[in-house]
Formats: structure tokens, C-alpha cells, sequence
């Protein structure tokens, strides 16, 4: 009996993770240190942004960020005369990027008034500290000077806010993976599959997405929802994607697009096979509670989430950025070397050549998988580390060699 | 464990992947199902890169293939057993 007992004890924490196990053995949950905002959400960075509205306004963000030495600005391609559902996501992901509890305090520069106040009102809602500046009537000098002055409060005042313990419940993690091949399917997305099934019961937060790619495998990422009204909001989507873009723009194969060219260099062959490695990221057991439209914060709570989102890996993860996850785990087989200006990215990969050849862009090598001296459930406690190191303020690969990718998602020809 | 060359996710595939660099054409592999950890022998008859795949069983034209224990393609040429199996060889159904 007592056998018995013991064999269940530890088929029980053989779901879990090691890091989960030993904290309990301790008497203590597990915990990351991060800055807890007004809101009660907690980031594991603590920038200050100097956030453009539009185009126009990225050389005065850029100075700002020159002229106050630890200000990170955010410059991207957009924000005039767009409409309709376009323009909402792309004040959704402005003012989610200024919301992401990654962010201490926000300085917005917009051409004029009327949006930068949008903009303002909108991350003003956290209760962080914001402040918006238009150019017009101003001019970009006085505005820069204007808003250097706000960018030097901001960043002393949050030099001094301290990292707190919390429970590994408060980090929301999101994932997408990139120039992806056959061994992401095998190692890496199983290995953030692993991750999920033992952090989500946990009560943290997750999101995966890119629609466009789980073509080929929808009949499985539908099968993954919580329940049926889930599963046919999910359909609903995937089905829009097909009918107005794919089928509407399609030469073959996604119009020599997918699989990329450096998918099919690492072996991939159709994207029916590239959508099941993908979807290999949400693990075995994991239901997704929600459907959530690009940049859009979940609100069902705890649990694991579907985002509608493109494939590209930086609008996708400025998307769960702007949504609110803190962390985001990307698994790439040839090397993808994206990351992101206000979330660290953590890289895992099973392709040992990458591992070889790149690398300073690794962060959680899986290749052991490959070659069978490494076992899933091993890999998925190996990216968990790391994700509380990289929480508690270890420098992913992307943030030391600079990765700042921030990219809007445009959805038509608006403007 | 000694070292696979050649891994296949479901014992329903007919492809399984290449997990070692510089595989050379008449390789005895070493293949290992991941679903259950069994195992089996297989003659490459090509050199084959490192992430590509290649065929367990004798494909004739216009068969599926499963990987995953899914369809993931269709055959455009008969692929011998042993074979190198990609974009030259199979394509998508879905257009």
C-alpha cells in the first residue's frame, strides 16, 4: 500500500515542475521578484517608454530617449488616418504597450493633441504615472524639451521602486515560435507544451496564436478548446482568416510564403506539418478558456488563451505584449533572433547546428531531446527555470544583443 | 540510451526526421518512436540533412502522408523506402 502510495506520489509530480516540487518540499510556493504596479499586476522589467502615436513623432521619442539615459523609445511605422477595426488595434496595442506591467511610467508624443490624449487616457487607467505631448504649435524642440523634462521624473521616480516576492501564479507567459523546422515539433514546442501543463493548473496566465499557421491543424486547435462555444469562436476565426485572406490572395502553398523558405531548409515540408509542430505548444493537456482578438487583454482569468494574431514573430509578440504577458517563451529550430522592447523573449531550441552555429541568441538549449538523453518533462523544467530567472531579472540573449522588434499589426488598407 | 539518427513521432508515420548532422546514404539508422520509445533499423539511401525526412515504407503516388499520426501531404512521385522525402517529392492538399 504504502508502495502503492509512493508510485502515485510520484507519477503526481512527474506533471509538475521540479521548481514547483522542491519549493513545496521547502514549505513555500513559487516565486519570482517583480515590481507590482498600481493595478496589481506585476512586471518583471521596470521601463520608462517614450511612446510615439504615429510615425511623425518617432524622431521626437528618439530624442527623448538620447537626452534621458535609461528611457527606452518605441518607434514603428504608423498612426495616421487610419479607420475602422485597424485604427482600434492600433491604439489597443499603444495603450496596451504603455498598460504591460513591464512598464514603470509612459511619455506619449503624438503630431497632435486629440489621439496623444486617447492614447494617455487609455494607459492612465492602470493608475501608472503618464503624460502625453503634441507637436503641433510646439514644434519637435520644445516638445522634446517639454517631454525630456516628464522622462527624467519618471525614470528617477521609478528607480526607486523595489522588486517584491510573488507567486508564480501572478506571471503571464505567452508563446509563439519562428523559423520553425522538424525540430520544433519534436523538442522545442514540446518543451513550452511541458511548461504549460504545469504552470496553467498553477493559475498563471498563457496565450498562443498565429491563425494563419495553425492551418492544417485546425481540426486539433479546435478539439483544444474548453468547451464548444470556445471551439466555434475559434473556428469562427480561423475561418475569416481562410475565406478573406488565404483564399482571396493565395498562389499555392500560401503563395510561396509557407513554409518559409527557412522552414523548408530545416525540413519542413507542407503547412499542414508545420501547423502540427506549432500547435505542439500547448502541451497535452491544456484547454483554452477564451478567444481573444489581437492585442486584446484576456478577462476570463487564469488559464491558457487563443490569440488571433498573425505569424510574423515580432507583431505577434508586440500583440500578447500590448495583451499584458510579462514573459514570452519562443521556440525556434534555424534561429529566429527576434525579441521585443518591453518583454523579454526567451529562445529554446532542440536543432543542435543552431545551437552550434547561433549560439548567443539560445537561451534553453533542448537538443538533448534529439538525441534522447534529455526528456521532455526534463526540457519543460529547464525552460520553467529559466523563466523565473529571466523574471527575476536575468537578461534574456535578445535584450543583451538589443532585440527591440516592436511592430504594429496592420489589418487593411486603411488610411 | 545509444544515439538515434532518425525519430518518428507515431507508430502510424511514414516519415521520420533526421536528428544528426552529415547522415550519409547507406546509414544502418537507429529510428526511435517517441510516442512509445520503441525502436527499429533503417537503410538510408541518401544523404540526408539534418531535419529533413525520410520514408519508412514504400509510397506510391498520390498516397498520404502521416506524420503525427496525420495527414500532412500528399505523395507526387512513388518515394522508395529509405528515401529523402520533401517540397520535390510531396506537397500540401490544401491548394
Amino acid at each position: 500500500m504504502a508502495r502503492k502510495n509512493q508510485k502515485t506520489k510520484r507519477k503526481a509530480e512527474a506533471k509538475q515542475s521540479m521548481a514547483v516540487v522542491q519549493a513545496k518540499k521547502n514549505g513555500q510556493s513559487p516565486s519570482f521578484w517583480g515590481w507590482r504596479r498600481e493595478n496589481d499586476r506585476v512586471g518583471v522589467r521596470n521601463h520608462v517608454v517614450i511612446l510615439p502615436l504615429d510615425d511623425l513623432s518617432n524622431a521626437a521619442c528618439e530624442a527623448v530617449a538620447n537626452n534621458i539615459k535609461g528611457t527606452l523609445a518605441l518607434p514603428h511605422a504608423y498612426g495616421r488616418l487610419q479607420f475602422g477595426e485597424d485604427l482600434e488595434l492600433l491604439f489597443r496595442t499603444l495603450i496596451g504597450t504603455g498598460a504591460n506591467p513591464n512598464v514603470a511610467a509612459v511619455v506619449v508624443i503624438g503630431i497632435e493633441d486629440q489621439w496623444t490624449k486617447r492614447v494617455v487616457d487609455g494607459i492612465k487607467k492602470t493608475g501608472k504615472p503618464v503624460v502625453g505631448f503634441g507637436i503641433e504649435g510646439n514644434g519637435d524642440l520644445m516638445t522634446i524639451a517639454k517631454a525630456s523634462r516628464a522622462a527624467k521624473d519618471f525614470l528617477q521616480w521609478a528607480s526607486e521602486l523595489h522588486r517584491e516576492q510573488c507567486d508564480l501564479s501572478e506571471l503571464w507567459v505567452s508563446t509563439k515560435c519562428g523559423e520553425s523546422d522538424t525540430t520544433t515539433g519534436l523538442a522545442s514546442c514540446p518543451s513550452v507544451g511541458n511548461m504549460y501543463d504545469k504552470l496553467i493548473p498553477l493559475g498563471i496566465y498563457g496565450v498562443f496564436g498565429e491563425t494563419s499557421e495553425i492551418t492544417g491543424g485546425e481540426h486539433l486547435a479546435k478539439a483544444r478548446a474548453a468547451n464548444k462555444r470556445v471551439g466555434e469562436k475559434w473556428m469562427k476565426v480561423w475561418q475569416a482568416y481562410e475565406n478573406e485572406v488565404i483564399q482571396a490572395h493565395k498562389t499555392n502553398d500560401l503563395s510561396d510564403s509557407q513554409p518559409t523558405k527557412g522552414n523548408i531548409a530545416g525540413g519542413l515540408t507542407t503547412i499542414e506539418e508545420k501547423a502540427l509542430g506549432n500547435l505542439e505548444k500547448i502541451g497535452r493537456e491544456c484547454k483554452y478558456i477564451d478567444v481573444l482578438a489581437p492585442a486584446e487583454t484576456p478577462r476570463n482569468g487564469p488559464g491558457l488563451y487563443y490569440m488571433d494574431t498573425s505569424s510574423a514573430a515580432a507583431e505577434c509578440v508586440t500583440l500578447m505584449a500590448a495583451a499584458g504577458y510579462a514573459v514570452h517563451t519562443f521556440p525556434t529550430g534555424q534561429g529566429n533572433v527576434i525579441g521585443n522592447p518591453i518583454v523579454p523573449v526567451i529562445k529554446i531550441t532542440g536543432n543542435p547546428r543552431t545551437v552550434r552555429t547561433m549560439s548567443e541568441h539560445v537561451d534553453v538549449d533542448v537538443s538533448g531531446i534529439l538525441r534522447r538523453d534529455m526528456t521532455i518533462p526534463q526540457a519543460g523544467d529547464a525552460l520553467i527555470e529559466m523563466i523565473v530567472r529571466t523574471a527575476n531579472g536575468r537578461l534574456t540573449a535578445a535584450e543583451a544583443l538589443g532585440h527591440r522588434e516592436y511592430v504594429m499589426t496592420k489589418l487593411y488598407r486603411s488610411a | 540510451m545509444e544515439t538515434p539518427q532518425l525519430l518518428v513521432h507515431d507508430k502510424k508515420d511514414s516519415v521520420g526526421v533526421v536528428v544528426v548532422e552529415g547522415l550519409k546514404a547507406g546509414t544502418d539508422m537507429l529510428c526511435v518512436v517517441t510516442a512509445d520509445n520503441s525502436s527499429f533499423k533503417l537503410k538510408s539511401r541518401m544523404d540526408v540533412p539534418i531535419g529533413h525526412k525520410v520514408a519508412l515504407v514504400d509510397i506510391k503516388k498520390g498516397d498520404t502522408i502521416w506524420k503525427y499520426g496525420q495527414d500532412i501531404g500528399i505523395a507526387k512521385a512513388k518515394i522508395r523506402k529509405g528515401e529523402h522525402l520533401h517540397v520535390h517529392n510531396v506537397k500540401t492538399k490544401r491548394w
